[in-house]
């Protein structure tokens, strides 16, 4: 089995893990208009080569961050999203307070 | 030995020669009218449509490796048209009708096998979409109906009813489905297009695409660069890299699809049967292997290798369906990659540049519309960009506009 180091459990079955998407930055979607929207939720880059995954730990609920070649399958790191994202985000429902 | 195999042997006119499928290698010219990038199914039948039906014969067709050597040759060769919206159901029956009479249209035994094709419902909500299908398949004129346990024990009697802990309720059953040998397809297509002209270039990798002005020039390749009139890209698991190079984003994403055959038998197994619920499917060919398919890979990857995680689930749903294939032996394994839209339905049609047609997302679906897609290209190619009515539902914009066609259900066992 193919071996997948996760950052709280350390080194643990890949099947133990659920690919969750390539990291995007999200637009606001407040602001944005239907084709960049489009683009955040349907495109995704499509080069081979090392691309940066969200991943989750199934069992426990962690997600973080992985640096994976999609050509060679090799896994070059793997780290928590606290790395990348510092600040906090707090999402507001129209007319709802957040 | 005969003594005329030592002829052949020790002179220099080898027979066959003559009567070739395909026509030997030739040089690559400086313009085609068409360039179709992919020798695969899809390729060499648009070329086959352009040439017999549209009289457009200065064609190449480029491919990388060889004639049908990628997902043409690694797919399940199951052909259906049980999907579930009305654009995917229309498409996919236009695709059978075409495989129905194919063996005439080439002149040439593609082995077409109508048997029928049986998923199983281990639940109540798979019952609901399945009534679903069969509706909308009727209305389309397909033959698909819901059976219950009874007929489906009728139907394969060594099918194990129960498997692990989910009985199965009812059966959708879908007598148009059939098989057919995947090879002898795309080696039908590619002798029709050569015989009228059109070229097919093999061990020919297109590098780059050149466009000026919103409009393809030509393509460059490892053989130098070709100019034309039009392109046509029909090359599956490597289809958004390809459209990169001309400049053009693809939703899509690529997985890699697990298939694995076993040892001849003697048939016992005459529908193609397949668990919506197990992620498996089974059937026998007509050289008696138990042809096994499943689900994707479940994770992003652009290499065909095979992971024993994936074998190991796949062949604990086979047992579970037909316990005995346990004391069959596994002949071989392979995997393919596909390239999956999010509404798992093809992208077809017109692309941001002028000239440039795609053929892609086909993710694990495409055998079954080789036909079909042969014809609406060509007829896309012969009128300048003009989209046929039956393909229009898979434009690429459709992702802009939030209209896609949900085939996620009907393609739940990724075939």
């Amino acid at each position: 089995m193919k071996i997948m180091h996760c950052p709280l459990n350390g080194p643990r079955n890949i099947s133990e893990f659920t690919y969750g998407g390539q990291v995007h930055t999200m637009p606001d979607p407040k602001t944005c208009d239907d084709p960049s929207w489009a683009r955040y939720v349907f495109y995704e880059d499509n080069d081979i080569g090392i691309v940066r995954e969200w991943w989750q730990h199934t069992p426990s609920s962690y997600w973080f961050i992985a640096e994976r070649h999609n050509g060679s399958d090799d896994i070059l790191r793997t780290y928590d999203p606290g790395e990348l994202f510092t600040d906090r985000v707090d999402f507001q429902t129209p007319g709802g307070e957040s | 030995m005969p003594v005329a195999l030592l002829k052949y042997g020790l002179g220099d006119d080898f027979p066959f020669e003559d009567h070739a499928d395909l026509p030997g290698p030739t040089a690559l010219r400086d313009h085609y009218d068409v360039v179709i990038i992919g020798g695969g199914g899809h390729g060499v039948a648009t070329a086959y449509y352009l040439a017999k039906y549209h009289g457009i014969t200065n064609v190449a067709v480029l491919e990388k490796a060889y004639l049908g050597g990628g997902n043409t040759a690694r797919n399940t060769a199951v052909i259906r048209s049980n999907y579930l919206t009305p654009e995917g159901v229309a498409f996919y029956s236009a695709s059978v009708k075409l495989y129905e009479q194919l063996s005439n249209e080439f002149d040439f035994n593609i082995m077409y096998s109508q048997r029928g094709q049986l998923t199983l419902a281990h639940t109540d909500a798979t019952v609901r979409a399945f009534r679903q299908r069969a509706e909308v398949n009727k209305h389309f004129g397909g033959r698909t109906e819901l059976i219950d346990r009874q007929a489906i024990a009728e139907l394969v009697p060594c099918l194990n009813l129960d498997p692990a802990e989910l009985p199965v309720l009812a059966g959708l059953w879908h007598r148009d489905g059939a098989t057919a040998r995947h090879d002898a397809v795309a080696w039908g297509y590619a002798r029709g297009a050569t015989q009228r002209g059109v070229e097919l270039h093999q061990l020919t990798e297109v590098t780059d695409i050149a466009s000026d002005s919103g409009r393809v020039t030509g393509v460059v390749t490892n053989r130098g660069t070709v100019h034309c009139g039009c392109v046509v890209q029909a090359v599956a698991g490597h289809s958004a890299p390809l459209a990169k190079k001309a400049g053009i984003d693809l939703p899509l994403v690529a997985y890699p699809l697990q298939a694995m055959v076993t040892l001849p038998v003697k048939p016992f197994l005459n529908p193609l049967v397949s668990s919506s619920a197990l992620h498996c499917y089974v059937q026998q060919t007509s050289r008696g292997e138990i042809v096994i398919g499943g689900g994707s890979d479940p994770y992003p990857l652009y290499q065909s290798r095979a992971s024993l995680p994936l074998k190991e689930s796949l062949i604990a749903s086979a047992v579970d369906m037909f316990p005995f294939l346990s004391e069959m032996r596994l002949l071989r394994q392979w995997a393919g990659i596909t390239d999956m839209t999010t509404d798992y339905s093809p992208i077809m049609g017109l692309s941001p540049l002028e000239n440039y047609y795609l053929d892609a997302g086909w993710g694990t679906w495409g055998f079954k519309a080789t036909p079909i897609c042969g014809q609406t290209m060509a007829q896309l190619v012969a009128s300048g960009g003009q989209v046929p009515e039956l393909i229009q539902p898979f434009a690429l914009d459709r992702f802009d506009r939030f209209q896609q066609v949900n085939e996620m259900g009907a393609t739940a066992a990724s075939h």
